[in-house]
C-alpha cells in the first residue's frame, strides 16, 4: 500500500447493518475504492481491534464513515475516539444522520424497553427475568457491558459531524459522489448533506399528477387501497413524507408503489421534519368543521411514528417525556 | 421560579388582526391579568408552524396559545381554520410525547375580546400551575454523564 | 329598385321628379297630396284590391288607375281628385260599406267622400272585414308563416287558416290582427284560458322593447324568444322602419375588452324559488304569488292596470302574507333577507288601500329596523291587518269546512295564541327571500374574491372595510355582498363609487409588505400551497415545476409558508428563524 493513499475507517452503531451493506453493494466499484484509500478500520469486515484505533496518531485518518444511531456508552466512546483520529466525519446512512428506525426507541426508555425485550415479547421465555446488567462478577472476574441509555442520539448529538450521507441505506452514487468529492477535495460546506436539497417532489414522477388543488378529504392506509400507481399518492389520501423529504434517493419506494416514509430527513431549511410534515398534511385537510377536522385527525393512527419514522431523536422534541413513559 | 415557587412561562402566539389587539385592549383597559404570558406577534393564526410550537416547549415554555380570529372573522379568511386543523392533529401528536393536550391551547379571540383574553391568560396559567412544569430537556441530560 | 333614373310627371298640376320604380301614391305623398287608402300598408306589396285609391292619368286609354301598385312614367299626368275619380272611389266605398258596414275606418273614408250610406244590400251588419288581405300578405309577407289565406269565393270569400282548423303554423304572433286596418281579426288564447297572473308573466307583449319601465339606460332591445324574425326569418320591421338604421337583427353577443383601474361588483341577487317548498303550493295554486309577482300585478302599468285581482279576474276578499319564505331556515337559507318584512307591510299597506280584502300577515318577528319603519308597522297595525306570529307550515284547498270550499287554507301555528289555525284566503303572497345570484361562484373566480358560506360575496372586513374585497381595486356594492334594501344599497354604492375614485385619484397602488416568497430554487413543486390560499396568489408553474405567488394578490397570512414542507416559502418579516430566535429570547430566564 502505497504511502500517499488516504486512510479511511468504517463503523458501526445502532443500526441494522444496511448501511455496511450498501459499501459492499457497490460491488466491482469497491474494487476502485479499495485501490484509492487504504482502509484501516472496519470491525464488519475486517479484524481490528479498539487498541489499534487508540494507537493511531490523532487526525490520522483522513475520512471516517460511521452508520447508526448512538445508544449505548461504547458507541459514544468510539464515535468520540474516532472524532479525535480522523479529519473528516462522515454520518453514514439515516441512523447516524436523523437517529433512524431505532431512534423511535425515544419513545421509551431503557426500563421499558428492556421490559419489553426480556418478558412481554411472546416470543420471549425468561421464567428466571435475566436481564443484562453493565457488571456482573462470574467466578471471580468483573464482567462488564456498555450502558444502555434511555435515550437515542445521532452521531452529530455526540460529536462534531462534517458530512451526512442521508438514505436508509444511502444509494450507490450519492456513497461513490461522496468518496469521489472526499478524493479530489471538492467538498461542499462542512455541514452539509451529501444529496440536494430539494424535496422528494422536484424528481417524484407523479408530481404531475397532481390535481389543480390538493386536497384530503380521507386518510388511508396503503394497504387498505389497491394503489394506483400513476398518481400522487397525497391525492390518493395516502400519507406520502415526499414533500417533506429531501432527494436523492432515487424515488425507490415510489417505483415500488409505495409512499415516501422520510429516510432522507428534512430540506436544510426545515428544523423538524415530522413538524413540517404535519403542518402540511393538516393544511390540506379539506374541511373546517371541527368535527369532521377530528374524525379525520383519528384516522391518523400513529402521527408520530409516521411523521417521525427516520428523524425522531433529531426532532426538536427529541423524545418522548420521560415523566410520561411508565 | 425565584421563590421557588412555580410560576408557568407560556407562549401566546397571537393574531395581528384579532387576538393581538384583543390582547392590546387588555392591556389599554388596564385589565390585571397573569404576567406567565409571553406573547409573539404572528399575522395570522395561520402562519403558526407547528415547529413552533414544539421550539417553544422545547426552550422552556410550560404551555403555549395559539389565538386567532372567530371562525368566519379571519382577515384571510381561513388562516384560521387552517389553524385549527393543524391544533388538533399537533395536540394528538404531542400527547404521543407525553405533552399533555392542557399545555396546547387554541382559541379564538376577537379584537373586542380583551377581556376573554385576560380570563384566557388567567385560566391558562391556573391549569399550567396545576399539571405543573414541562421541565423539557430532550433527554440530554445522559450526554454530559455519558 | 331605382336605377338612379329620374321620372317627371306631373299630380295635381305639380310638377315633380321621383325615382323610377315609384308608384303614384308614393309621389303624391312627397307631394303632401293625400289619396284615402284601405287595403296599402306601406310595408307590404300593394294588392290594389280596395280600390279606394283610384285616380285619373291624363291621355291614357284607360284612364282611372289604383295608385297604390301603378307606377310612374315619364311625362305622366295625373289627377288625384278628378269627377272620374272621385265618382269610382264613392262607388267602390260603397260596396264596401255593404260588405263591411261595422268597420270604423270604412266609414271613416266614406265619409270623407261624402257618401252617407250604401245603395247595396248588406248581408251581415256585424262584419269588420273586407277583405283588403293585408292580413294573408302580412303573414306571408313579414312574418312568413303562411298561416293564412283566403278562401272560398264571391260573397263567400273570407281569410281563414287551412280547413278552418287551428293553425299549426301560426306562431302566435297577433301581426295579423295588429295589421289590420279595420280590427276586423281578434286574438284569443284558443283554450279561453284567462289567468292573469300567468299573463303577467310572459311580460310585454311586443317583442323589441325597453326592459322595465324604470330601465336604465332607457334602451330597447329584441327579445329573440318573441322576435318573428328569430322564429321565421322574415320580419325585419323594426329594422326597415327606423330612420335611424339602429336595429340590426345580426348583430351577435360580442366580448368587449375595458382596461379598468377599479371594479364595482353590483352582481345582485336572485329571488328564493318558493317552488322549493312544496307545501307552499307555489306553481300548484294560480292565486299563490311571489312578492315580485304581487308587485307586478300592483303596478300602475301592469295589464291589470294595477288591479288586485285574482287568476279569474276577480278581486280577493281575503289575502295571506307569508313571511320568510327560504329565510331563516335551516332547511333553505339560515340568514334574514332583510328586506321581506317591509315590503310585505308595504303590500298590507296597499292590499288596504285598493281592495275590501281581509289581510293576514304571517311572521317569525317583526325586523323592522330601518328609519321610520316601526312607525310604519305601527301604521299598519292600526289599519287593521291581522298579524299572526307563527311560521306558515302549509297552504291547501282542502276545505274542511263550508266556509273553506274554494279558498286556499292558510294552516299555521299562532304562536301568540297557541293554536293551530285555518285561515282561508283567496291570495297569497309569498315574501320570498334574496338568495346570491346563480354565477355568484364564478364571478368571485373571476374576480378573485370569495364568497362567504352563504356564497355572498365576502367583504373585506365587516366593520372597517365593508365596501373592499380582498382583492384591491374591487368594490362590492348591493346585494351580491349581501341581502339590504333600497336605502343600504345605495348607501353602499355611494361608498363603493367615491372608494374607487378615491384609488383612480390616488393613482398608485400599495403593496403589502408583508408577502410570502417562494424560493425557486428550494421549491420542489409539491403544490400544498396552492390549495390553500384564499386570495388564489399561488399558481403552481409546470414549466419550472415550482408554485410561484403573486406579490399583487398576496395579503401576506403566511399560512402557506407555515405549511411548506420543505421550508421553500418564507414570510418577510416574519421568517421562521426570526420567529426561532423570538422564541428563544423570549424563554431565556
Amino acid at each position: 500500500m502505497s504511502k500517499a493513499k488516504p486512510k479511511v475507517a468504517f463503523y458501526w452503531c445502532s443500526s441494522c447493518g444496511g448501511c455496511e451493506e450498501s459499501i459492499v453493494d457497490l460491488a466491482e466499484d469497491i474494487l476502485k475504492v479499495v485501490e484509492a484509500v487504504d482502509i484501516v478500520f472496519w470491525p464488519v469486515a475486517l479484524d481490528f481491534k479498539k487498541k489499534d484505533v487508540e494507537a493511531m496518531e490523532d487526525g490520522s485518518i483522513a475520512v471516517s464513515f460511521i452508520n447508526g444511531a448512538v445508544r449505548l456508552s461504547e458507541q459514544e466512546e468510539m464515535v468520540k475516539m474516532l472524532r479525535k483520529k480522523s479529519g473528516l466525519i462522515v454520518a453514514h446512512g439515516t441512523c447516524s444522520h436523523l437517529g433512524g428506525i431505532p431512534g423511535l426507541g425515544n419513545f421509551w426508555n431503557k426500563e421499558t424497553i428492556f421490559n419489553r425485550s426480556y418478558h412481554t415479547t411472546p416470543s420471549t421465555d425468561n421464567p428466571d427475568r435475566t436481564v443484562p446488567l453493565e457488571k456482573v462478577v462470574v467466578e471471580g472476574k468483573e464482567l462488564t457491558l456498555p450502558s444502555f441509555y434511555d435515550t437515542v442520539y445521532t452521531l452529530d448529538q455526540v460529536i462534531d459531524v462534517d458530512y451526512y450521507l442521508p438514505g436508509c441505506a444511502p444509494p450507490r452514487d450519492l456513497i461513490l459522489n461522496a468518496v469521489q468529492a472526499i478524493l479530489e477535495g471538492k467538498l461542499p460546506p462542512k455541514g452539509a448533506v451529501l444529496s440536494p436539497n430539494k424535496s422528494l417532489c422536484d424528481d417524484c414522477d407523479r408530481n404531475e399528477s397532481k390535481p389543480e388543488k390538493l386536497v384530503i378529504t380521507e386518510i388511508k392506509r396503503p394497504w387498505e387501497v389497491e394503489i394506483d400507481p400513476e398518481k400522487c399518492f397525497l391525492a390518493q389520501g395516502i400519507i406520502c413524507m415526499g414533500p417533506a423529504t429531501r432527494t436523492g434517493c432515487g424515488e425507490r419506494c415510489i417505483e415500488g408503489n409505495m409512499p415516501c416514509r422520510g429516510c432522507f430527513g428534512p430540506t436544510d431549511q426545515v428544523f423538524d421534519q415530522g413538524a413540517k410534515f404535519l403542518s402540511a398534511l393538516a393544511s390540506i385537510l379539506d374541511t373546517n368543521d371541527e368535527k369532521e377536522i377530528e374524525k379525520i385527525v383519528n384516522t391518523i393512527i400513529d402521527p408520530a411514528g409516521t411523521f417521525y419514522r427516520f428523524s425522531l431523536p433529531h426532532s426538536i422534541l427529541r423524545r418522548r417525556r420521560m415523566e410520561a413513559i411508565k | 421560579m425565584s421563590n421557588g415557587a412555580f410560576e408557568p412561562r407560556l407562549i401566546g402566539f397571537l393574531c395581528n388582526w384579532c387576538s393581538y389587539t384583543g390582547a392590546d385592549l387588555a392591556g389599554t383597559a388596564r385589565m390585571v391579568y397573569a404576567p406567565s404570558m409571553r406573547i409573539i406577534r404572528v399575522m395570522c393564526s395561520g402562519r403558526v408552524d407547528p415547529q413552533f410550537v414544539l421550539k417553544a416547549f422545547s426552550e422552556g415554555a410550560d404551555g403555549v396559545l395559539i389565538s386567532g380570529c372567530h371562525p368566519g372573522d379571519c382577515h384571510y379568511q381561513e388562516g384560521n381554520y387552517k389553524a385549527l386543523r393543524r391544533h388538533r392533529l399537533l395536540t394528538k401528536m404531542l400527547e404521543q410525547f407525553g405533552i399533555e393536550k392542557e399545555r396546547f391551547r387554541l382559541e379564538w379571540v376577537s379584537a373586542a375580546e380583551g377581556v376573554k383574553f385576560q380570563h384566557i391568560c388567567n385560566e391558562f396559567t391556573e391549569q399550567i400551575r396545576k399539571l405543573g412544569p414541562l421541565n423539557w430537556n430532550g433527554g440530554k441530560h445522559e450526554q454530559s454523564e455519558a | 329598385m331605382s336605377n338612379g333614373k329620374k321620372i317627371n310627371l306631373t299630380i295635381n298640376n305639380k310638377k315633380i321628379k321621383v325615382d323610377e320604380g315609384t308608384t303614384i301614391l308614393q309621389a303624391a305623398e312627397q307631394l303632401d297630396i293625400k289619396i284615402p287608402t284601405l287595403c296599402y300598408h306601406p310595408l307590404l306589396e300593394p294588392y290594389a284590391s280596395c280600390r279606394i285609391c283610384m285616380v285619373e292619368v291624363k291621355g291614357d286609354t284607360c284612364d282611372l288607375f289604383p295608385a297604390c301598385n301603378t307606377k310612374v312614367r315619364e311625362g305622366m299626368v295625373v289627377e288625384t281628385d278628378s269627377e272620374r275619380a272621385l265618382k269610382a272611389r264613392k262607388l267602390n266605398i260603397e260596396m264596401i260599406m255593404a260588405r263591411a258596414p261595422a268597420a270604423e275606418k270604412v266609414q271613416e273614408i266614406a265619409k270623407e267622400l261624402g257618401v252617407k250610406k250604401t245603395r247595396f244590400e248588406i248581408t251581415d251588419p256585424e262584419e269588420k272585414c273586407i277583405l283588403c288581405g293585408i292580413c294573408v300578405r302580412t303573414c306571408e309577407e313579414i312574418v312568413g308563416a303562411n298561416a293564412i289565406s283566403f278562401s272560398e269565393r264571391g260573397k263567400e270569400r273570407k281569410v281563414y287558416t287551412p280547413f278552418g282548423e287551428p293553425s299549426e303554423a301560426c306562431i302566435g304572433c297577433a301581426a295579423c290582427a295588429f295589421f289590420c286596418p279595420t280590427e276586423a281579426i281578434t286574438c284569443e288564447d284558443l283554450h279561453g284560458r284567462k289567468v292573469i297572473h300567468s299573463e303577467l308573466m310572459l311580460g310585454p307583449s311586443t317583442a323589441i322593447r325597453v326592459p322595465i319601465r324604470q330601465a336604465v339606460p332607457m334602451v330597447p332591445f329584441i327579445d329573440e324568444e318573441a322576435c318573428i324574425h328569430f322564429k321565421t326569418g322574415e320580419c325585419k320591421i323594426c329594422e326597415r322602419v327606423c330612420e335611424k338604421e339602429a336595429v340590426n337583427h345580426e348583430m351577435e353577443d360580442q366580448e368587449v375588452e375595458i382596461e379598468v383601474g377599479s371594479v364595482i361588483l353590483a352582481s345582485g341577487f336572485k329571488p328564493f324559488d318558493p317552488k322549493r317548498i312544496p307545501a307552499y303550493g307555489y306553481g300548484r295554486f294560480d292565486n299563490v304569488i311571489t312578492a315580485l309577482e304581487f308587485e307586478k300585478l300592483v303596478n300602475a302599468s301592469s295589464p291589470t292596470d294595477g288591479k288586485i285581482l285574482l287568476a279569474n279576474g276577480e278581486e280577493p276578499k281575503a289575502v295571506g302574507i307569508v313571511h320568510c319564505v327560504g329565510s331563516r331556515d335551516k332547511k333553505y337559507n339560515e340568514y334574514c333577507s332583510r328586506v321581506c318584512c317591509m315590503y310585505s307591510l308595504k303590500f298590507a299597506h296597499l292590499l288596504k288601500e285598493k281592495t275590501e280584502a281581509d289581510i293576514y300577515d304571517f311572521y317569525i318577528d317583526m325586523r323592522c329596523f330601518g328609519k321610520g319603519y316601526e312607525e310604519f308597522y305601527h301604521r299598519l297595525l292600526e289599519e287593521g291587518t291581522r298579524f299572526i306570529r307563527g311560521r306558515v307550515s302549509e297552504v291547501t284547498d282542502m276545505a274542511l269546512t263550508e266556509k273553506e270550499e274554494g279558498k286556499l287554507i292558510i294552516r299555521v301555528e299562532d304562536t301568540l295564541i297557541g293554536a293551530i289555525r285555518r285561515i282561508p284566503v283567496d291570495m297569497v303572497i309569498l315574501a320570498v327571500g334574496l338568495e346570491p345570484g346563480l354565477d355568484q361562484n364564478e364571478i368571485a373566480k373571476i374576480f378573485n374574491i370569495s364568497c362567504g358560506q352563504d356564497t355572498f360575496f365576502l367583504e373585506r372586513h365587516p366593520k372597517l372595510a365593508p365596501v373592499s374585497t380582498f382583492s384591491d381595486g374591487i368594490f362590492l356594492a348591493g346585494t351580491c355582498q349581501s341581502p339590504k334594501d333600497i336605502p343600504d344599497t345605495v348607501a353602499q354604492a355611494g361608498a363603493a363609487a367615491s372608494e374607487a375614485l378615491a384609488l383612480a385619484d390616488k393613482g398608485t397602488f400599495e403593496l403589502e409588505p408583508i408577502t410570502a416568497e417562494i424560493d425557486e430554487e428550494l421549491c420542489a413543486g409539491c403544490q400544498i400551497c396552492v390549495s390553500l390560499c384564499p386570495f388564489t396568489a399561488i399558481t403552481y408553474n409546470k414549466e419550472k415545476g415550482v408554485s410561484e405567488i403573486n406579490d399583487a394578490l398576496c395579503k401576506g397570512c403566511g399560512t402557506c409558508v407555515s405549511a411548506c414542507p420543505c421550508g421553500a416559502s418564507q414570510q418577510k418579516h416574519f421568517r421562521d428563524a426570526q420567529i426561532f430566535a423570538e422564541i428563544e429570547g423570549i424563554l431565556v430566564e
